[in-house]
Order: structure tokens, then C-alpha cells, then sequence
């Protein structure tokens, strides 16, 4: 399954276009690790916690995308955009969304 | 009593917040100059020439702000102008995502990147006692010659 977030695989032909398909997830943030954070909040600094779970988040994100375009026959993913919004206090969503297209094989 | 606690908290968040910023800037510089091969670009079309592959390569990072900056921009909020303690964090948070995306693009043997697009949220924002951190990612496609 290929992805992209321009408008074409480069070396590879779009036979069919499939439509948007779409994968989200909404997190909560671990209360020991907010304790954490909250002394991040008077030193600064990264918070790596907080880096690696949003990581995990959008790459769960995607994978659902990725399974719903696999769901309808596609073999690439383009166009690809990302969006976060604070749904609530200390809770995330993190949505990945594209086009799924048919590709010819090479 | 509150004023001490207050005052120290802001001291630890200048003196700490101040080093934990420089550090950060020092190993952004000298990664920045380590990615420097790797191009970057936020047009999408494709370059003249034979390209491969293309997979989706990103990064991103959390910053937290330290006490001292949001004392800072609590009290310039009241005179309004530039809040240069806050124009730093994001700054470094920027730079970071880029780096982690070309460290991304390395592994993948990628020299280019393109139609890069960089997205910030704050997490975590609202609600007075909340903690204040920025999350940015970025993210494009990375080519293979």
C-alpha cells in the first residue's frame, strides 16, 4: 500500500480513482504521565510522553485509513492531509484522510 | 506567601528554561547542518527527473512551555505586543518536527522532500490550570533518484 501527499506516485500510472477514505482516533492522555508533564510545565522542554503518543496515535490513524482503503479494492493512498483537534481537555483526535486510487502495476 | 512560591517558580522556569532552551538550539543547529543534503521543499510538483518511490515521511514533536515564559506572556498579554518568549518555543518546536521528518527521509535513502506542510495544535489548551505544550508535525514526500 503506497502513500503519498502529492497528487501522484512518481513512476506509476492512476488507473481508477476510488474516492476519500479516512481513519481517525482519539486519545486520552495517562494521568502519571500529565503529573510529569506538569513539571515539564515549570522547567520547559520536550515532552518526549506526549511526542511518542500522538506519534502512535496518527500512525493508528493512517492505519485505519489504510484499512479502508483496502476495504474498497484501492492499492495507494494520495493526497494525503493530517488534522489534530483537542476534542476536550486532555483528549486528542488525530485524523488522517486521502484519496484511494488504483494503481497499474509496474 | 504565595509571592514566594510564585517568584520561585518563575526563577526555576528562567534558569532551567533557559538552558533547556539553548541546548535545544545548539543540537538543532548542528543537526540542521548534519540534514543540510537533504532538500525541502512545500511546492508540489515534481522536480525534472526520474524519480522513485515517494513514501510519506513526518515527524513531529511536543514542547512544553516553562513557568517563566507564561508569567512573561501573562503579563505582556496586558499590554498587547510581541511575545517573544512564545515566538521561540514555536520556533524550536518548527524546526524540530522538520529535522525528524529529514531523519525520517534519511532512513527511507530519500535526497528530497516535497510538498512539506507543517501543522501545529495546541494540546491541551482551555482550562486555566491545563499544561501548556505545543504539538507540531510535519510532514511530505520523500524522492528517491
Amino acid at each position: 500500500m503506497l502513500v503519498s501527499n502529492i497528487e501522484l506516485i512518481p513512476g506509476r500510472r492512476i488507473l481508477r480513482h476510488l474516492g476519500m477514505v479516512q481513519g481517525n482516533t482519539v486519545r486520552a492522555k495517562h494521568v502519571g504521565k500529565d503529573i510529569l508533564a506538569g513539571f515539564k510545565n515549570i522547567f520547559g522542554g520536550e515532552l518526549v510522553a506526549y511526542t511518542d503518543l500522538l506519534n502512535e496515535a496518527r500512525e493508528e490513524a493512517t492505519q485505519r485509513m489504510l484499512e479502508h482503503a483496502r476495504h474498497i479494492g484501492a492499492n495507494a493512498v494520495i493526497n494525503v492531509r493530517f488534522s489534530t483537534s483537542s476534542v476536550t481537555a486532555g483528549a486528542a483526535e488525530l485524523f488522517a484522510y486521502g484519496t484511494a486510487v488504483v494503481l497499474e502495476d509496474e | 506567601m504565595e509571592l514566594i512560591i510564585l517568584a520561585t517558580l518563575t526563577a526555576l522556569g528562567y534558569f532551567f528554561g533557559r538552558i533547556a532552551e539553548r541546548r535545544h538550539f545548539e543540537s538543532i543547529r548542528l543537526r540542521e547542518a548534519q540534514y543540510k543534503d537533504i532538500l525541502i521543499f512545500n511546492e508540489r510538483h515534481l522536480p525534472v527527473g526520474q524519480w522513485r518511490g515517494g513514501p510519506l515521511v513526518g515527524g513531529n514533536v511536543v514542547i512544553s512551555v516553562d513557568y517563566f515564559k507564561r508569567v512573561v506572556a501573562g503579563l505582556k498579554a496586558l499590554f498587547g505586543g510581541r511575545l517573544t518568549t512564545y515566538e521561540s518555543l514555536l520556533e524550536r518546536a518548527r524546526r524540530e518536527a522538520l529535522l525528524r521528518m529529514k531523519a525520517d527521509a534519511r532512513q527511507h535513502g530519500a535526497d528530497m522532500i516535497i510538498n512539506v506542510r507543517l501543522e501545529t495544535a495546541s494540546i491541551s489548551k482551555g482550562q486555566g490550570d491545563q499544561i501548556g505544550s505545543v504539538e507540531v508535525y510535519a510532514y511530505g514526500t520523500a524522492l528517491v533518484t
